[in-house]
């Protein structure tokens, strides 16, 4: 799995944030920080729950067999 | 599809844990349904969960409040108003430069960091209930108090501007109160937040109006006007509505003991109840309006230029294709894809203010007063069915 952010869509509300702490952070301004673009399987439920919640479509999946 | 609502909007509840058993209907029959209004107008009712979300990505719907098409449970047209709109009403490009004017005070962290001022408030207001004479009103001595020193906190009122601020904000949300007081409430909270940002201006403070100062110092003027719109935008979202929240969450954990128990020999578990509480309850139920501005087709109907549409997110978050056994209260659901702080760039800007001080307070009243429960019998409380935000009128507790 590989994650891409839109940092223009990001509203900031910080769902992503909660929901996989290891994955995502906020910049000091609220705006979405990626630290791993490519999580480890076992943080792959949490990231694709992110990316369903997050109000702002602004994560996007690429998801590889 | 082109089904309508016979009864105008708002329907009473024949049960406060649920939507009228009316929108339930349109979701099941006419999930995009028009609907009469108290003013007469007619407005497009919304039910599912997916077209809930779809139209509140969608810029071609505009949620500028102002527009004689927005639709509204008032009868009266709103007040003409020369006070800039404020964030909640704004469209893109403009919505998004102000939301990111602030969003760094609403992050994850910066959240957290209030949470011990948060108990501090809490652990005072259940003191004084335990001081006092039982039974007493939750409404008045807890749920609508702690939300809105906790808006103090955030924006830097001193302390001894507190009692001001605390009875022009309850006066507010009193729908007892004529509109006259209401307006004078308003126009004295104008006020002093005006005299608040000046001081600030002075002596910027370490909290949001401080830091806002500070930062707009840096990248030119400050707009004292904008930042007076913004503290009272905080205070209208966010007082009311977590107050409402505390008051329901609280009397239908009294009535599942069972469940409340299970929360409380797992303190781990309070946030993810919090977040099945938000879904369950939706309290936004009648407060999420947008107007068209230009033909949209929607779930094979078509919305015209001009026309309203209202979000019924309770019923949206009873979406079976989305919820199981979704009109069940589960604190284990772990279902966080809930539309109770609305969806889009206009999801609520304190969400996570909300979920902190929800968690707090679940955590702390049943422990503090374990003996806590309604003074009168629950069919006579009085629950706000016709209002923009659900929540209950009064409250007597005893313990
Ligand atoms: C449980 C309590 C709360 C609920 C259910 C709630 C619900 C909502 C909803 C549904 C919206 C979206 C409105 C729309 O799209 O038209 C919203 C927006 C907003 N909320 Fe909340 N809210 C709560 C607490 C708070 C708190 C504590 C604050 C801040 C102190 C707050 C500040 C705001 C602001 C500023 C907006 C406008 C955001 C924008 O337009 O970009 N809310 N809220
Ligand atoms: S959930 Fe989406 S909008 Fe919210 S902070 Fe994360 S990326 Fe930004």
């Amino acid at each position: 799995m590989r994650i891409i952010i839109d940092e223009n869509k990001c509203c900031g509300a910080g769902q992503c944030v909660l929901i996989a702490p290891r994955v995502f952070d906020q910049r000091d301004d609220g705006i979405v920080i990626l630290l791993d673009e490519a999580p480890p399987k076992e943080l792959h439920a949490a990231v694709r729950e992110a990316a369903c919640v997050c109000p702002g479509a602004a994560i996007a999946l690429e998801e590889r067999p | 599809m082109s089904a309508e609502l016979i009864s105008p909007l708002p329907i009473a509840r024949t049960c406060p844990y649920a939507p009228p058993a009316e929108h339930r209907r349109l979701r099941e029959e006419a999930p995009i349904a028009r609907v009469k209004l108290p003013n007469g107008r007619t407005a497009w009712a919304v039910t599912k969960h997916e077209h809930i979300r779809t139209v509140l990505s969608d810029p071609r719907f505009s949620s500028n409040r102002r527009d004689p098409g927005f639709p509204s449970l008032s009868r009266e047209p709103p007040p003409a108003s020369d006070l800039k709109p404020l964030l909640l009403e704004l469209d893109p490009p403009e919505h998004g430069q102000v939301r990111r004017g602030v969003l760094g005070e609403f992050t994850v962290q910066r959240t957290q960091a209030l949470g011990p001022r948060i108990q501090q408030i809490v652990d005072e207001h259940i003191d004084a209930m335990l001081a006092g004479p039982r039974p007493v009103d939750l409404v008045q001595a807890f749920s609508l108090p702690v939300p809105s020193l906790v808006i103090c906190e955030l924006l830097g009122v001193p302390y001894a501007d507190h009692e001001f601020f605390q009875k022009r904000s309850a006066t507010l949300v009193n729908q007892q109160n004529t509109a006259e007081e209401i307006g004078r409430a308003v126009g004295e909270l104008m006020m002093y937040l005006g005299k608040l940002v000046a001081a600030k201006a002075q002596d910027p403070t370490d909290d949001l109006l401080g830091r806002q100062i500070r930062k707009q110092r840096e990248s030119g003027a400050v707009d004292y006007e904008d930042l007076v719109s913004m503290a009272f935008l905080l205070l209208i979202a966010g007082h009311e509505t977590t107050a409402n929240m505390i008051s329901l969450s609280t009397l239908v954990l009294l009535q599942q003991p069972e469940k409340l128990a299970a929360l409380q020999a797992d303190p781990t578990k309070t946030l993810g109840a919090v977040e099945e509480l938000l879904r369950y309850f939706t309290i936004a139920e009648h407060a999420l309006g947008r107007v068209a501005r230009e033909d949209v087709e929607l779930g094979g109907v078509l919305i015209r230029a001009g026309e309203g549409v209202l979000l019924l997110a309770n019923t949206g978050n009873r979406d079976p294709e989305v919820f199981g056994n979704a009109d069940e209260l589960d604190l284990e659901r772990g279902a966080r894809n809930h539309l109770a702080f609305g969806f889009g760039p206009h999801q609520c800007l304190g969400q996570n203010l909300a979920r902190l001080e929800l968690q707090i307070v679940i955590d702390t009243l049943f422990r503090r007063i374990p003996g806590l429960r309604p003074a009168v019998p629950v069919e006579t409380l009085s629950f706000k069915d016709d209002a923009t935000v659900y929540g209950i009128r009064e409250f007597p507790v005893t313990w």
